[in-house]
């Protein structure tokens, strides 16, 4: 009796977490799919009745969002693809050989994730006027370097200092020179871990707001956050909620279906970091 | 002779990142440092001026600087105070084994998923004062008699911000407590089943304390990354003096103000305040790993 009123009560615990979890992105959804009358009604449907694709469409039917969708991609793509590049070669270095400032080099990199972003906002700004960087994708590109590389070095070398020695030291004995062992070696086997580094940084990259805002102006440069956050409607009392709704759920979408996909991997990779910090 | 090469070839690949280190963290902090001790504002058309420490002192009467320190401790404290509860509750919840485990973890990763501007939307939404499905349940359950703006309100905002945030990094917290559960060995448990000990009793003597430096280290990095907050607070109600934080009092300054000099002032402190955290947190966890040895 008793047994099964605590596993009554411990399922009604699990639910209550799933519905806390889910339900805000839920109403999203649904919210996208309504039509303006349901949406402002003061007894609103939990279910997207009357069905529309207005919202979606709006959101499509000017260059605009289109536009921003694909400039958060070559910002957050390319700062991704350098920080993996950069990161693997640092990583390797740091944990596969020996030299002797190593630790002094991880310190730094490790410092690096700890201030806030805001507090080089202003010598940022600076750094990207003085190289003509500013309002430019190479601009966003390179300031996301500032979260994304410390924290793919860092990762990553975790993922290297793991790899088994004898592999090396197999390639060496068959004559192989360290950036052919790195190359043919030791980068197949930190595949998985270049697929996760690589996807927690786009994901940091892609949802960056801070740099983004104050680093662009107009829309030819103007990620998604930037845009959805700044989204409006004729006057402040008409706040296109099913717009703003849809746009969010079309940039929410492929992250979620991402982040369920590499779930387990994710999962790992975030303890990974955070934990050795 | 394979070391010097090795020492070379090491050199060569860590390069790269320490020049894009120096380029994008050295160079901008080193810019920071130097504008803070001038007066310049942020389009350069006036001339920049060597002030010594006057934006510092003008810094520590300043009554706006004061109330976005007060806002960000507030947020700081609570979020990551409810947090660490919520996600510890969870973490031990995933932790046990039951049906459709795989589903409740999935689940809780959403929140951490969603962009935070995309969050701070849905929520904004979510807590309309006339349309929000929040008041709708609050009425329709007659937990209240009038629907309530909790944004426009200065008493609840903050809170709501606070709320928020919670749902947002919850899920991180879960998981990293979740990583620490499962480092403890699971016989020290049968052990003491053995000695007769509860459930709760347990979970004082050997969960929470076994659990101590994942706690840890979730902590100061929750904490840090509250301290630092913006973009939650800046999309949902702008620059507020409700729920102005640091950080937004800062991007306040440096572009609307314009003000390079005294924005840049305010951006050392919020280094020196999170240095000072980190310090604390270091030597408190630092005594309790002594503490188990």
């Amino acid at each position: 009796m008793s047994y099964y009123a605590g596993r009554a009560l411990f399922y009604l615990l699990v639910v209550f977490i799933v519905v806390y979890s889910v339900f805000p992105f839920y109403w999203a959804v649904i919210s996208s799919f309504k039509t303006s009358d349901a949406l402002f009604s003061s007894n609103p449907s939990f279910l997207p009745t009357p069905f529309t694709l207005t919202h979606y469409q709006n959101v499509f039917s000017g260059a605009e969002f289109g536009r921003n969708l694909l400039n958060s991609l070559i910002v957050a793509g390319g700062a991704t693809l350098i920080c993996l590049v950069l990161g693997v070669m640092a990583a390797y270095a740091l944990g596969r050989l020996r030299f002797p400032p190593k630790n002094a080099v991880l310190y730094i990199v490790l410092a690096m994730t700890m201030f806030p972003q805001v507090s080089v906002l202003s010598g940022m700004f600076v750094l990207l006027r003085e190289t003509n960087l500013f309002n430019t994708h190479a601009g966003l590109i390179l300031s996301y370097l500032l979260f994304t590389l410390p924290f793919t070095v860092w990762v990553l070398t975790g993922y290297f200092r793991g790899l088994p020695r004898e592999l090396e030291e197999a390639a060496y004995v068959d004559g192989a020179t360290p950036i052919q062992t790195l190359l043919k070696v030791m980068l197949p086997l930190t595949g998985p871990g270049l697929v996760t580094t690589g996807l927690l940084a786009f994901i940091a990259a892609w949802n960056e707001y801070l740099f983004a805002l104050t680093f662009t102006i107009g829309n030819n440069v103007r990620t998604v956050p930037v845009a959805i956050a700044s989204f409006g409607g004729a006057t402040p009392f008409e706040i296109p909620w099913g717009s703003i709704m849809a746009a969010s759920v079309v940039v929410t979408v492929p992250l979620v279906i991402l982040v369920l996909i590499f779930q387990q991997r994710i999962v790992a990779g975030l303890t990974a970091g955070a934990v050795k910090g | 002779m394979l070391t010097l090469r090795q020492m070379r070839l090491a050199w060569l690949l860590v390069l790269p990142t320490l020049l894009v280190v120096a380029f994008v963290a050295g160079y901008p902090l080193a810019q920071v440092f130097y504008y803070s001790f001038h007066r310049a504002d942020i389009s350069f058309v006036e001339p920049t001026e060597f002030v010594g420490f006057k934006n510092y002192l003008f810094l520590l009467q300043d009554p706006d600087f004061r109330g976005a320190l007060w806002n960000t401790l507030r947020f700081t404290v609570v979020s990551v105070f409810l947090e660490t509860v919520l996600g510890l509750a969870i973490a031990l919840v995933i932790h046990s084994n039951f049906k459709g485990r795989g589903i409740v973890r999935a689940a809780i990763l959403i929140p951490w998923a969603i962009p935070t501007v995309v969050s701070a939307k849905m929520w904004q939404w979510m807590l309309n004062d006339i349309y929000g499905v929040i008041n709708v349940i609050l009425v329709n359950t007659g937990l209240v008699a009038n629907k309530i703006a909790f944004l426009a309100n200065p008493n609840t905002v903050l809170w709501a911000m606070v709320a928020v945030d919670v749902w947002k990094t919850t899920p991180f917290m879960a998981l990293l407590l979740l990583a620490g559960l499962q480092l403890i060995p699971s016989d020290i448990y049968e052990a003491a089943d053995i000695d007769g000990a509860s459930r709760w009793q347990q979970f004082w003597t050997l969960t929470l304390p076994l659990l101590t430096p994942a706690l840890v280290v979730a902590l100061i990095f929750r904490t840090l990354d509250a301290l630092r907050v913006f973009d939650v607070i800046f999309v949902m109600v702008g620059v507020n003096t409700a729920t102005r934080s640091l950080a937004i009092y800062n991007r306040q300054t440096l572009i609307d103000f314009q003000d390079l000099g005294y924005g840049s002032a305010i951006s050392v402190a919020i280094l020196v305040i999170i240095f000072i955290f980190v310090v604390l947190y270091m030597r408190v966890a630092g005594r309790g790993v002594r503490g188990e040895d």
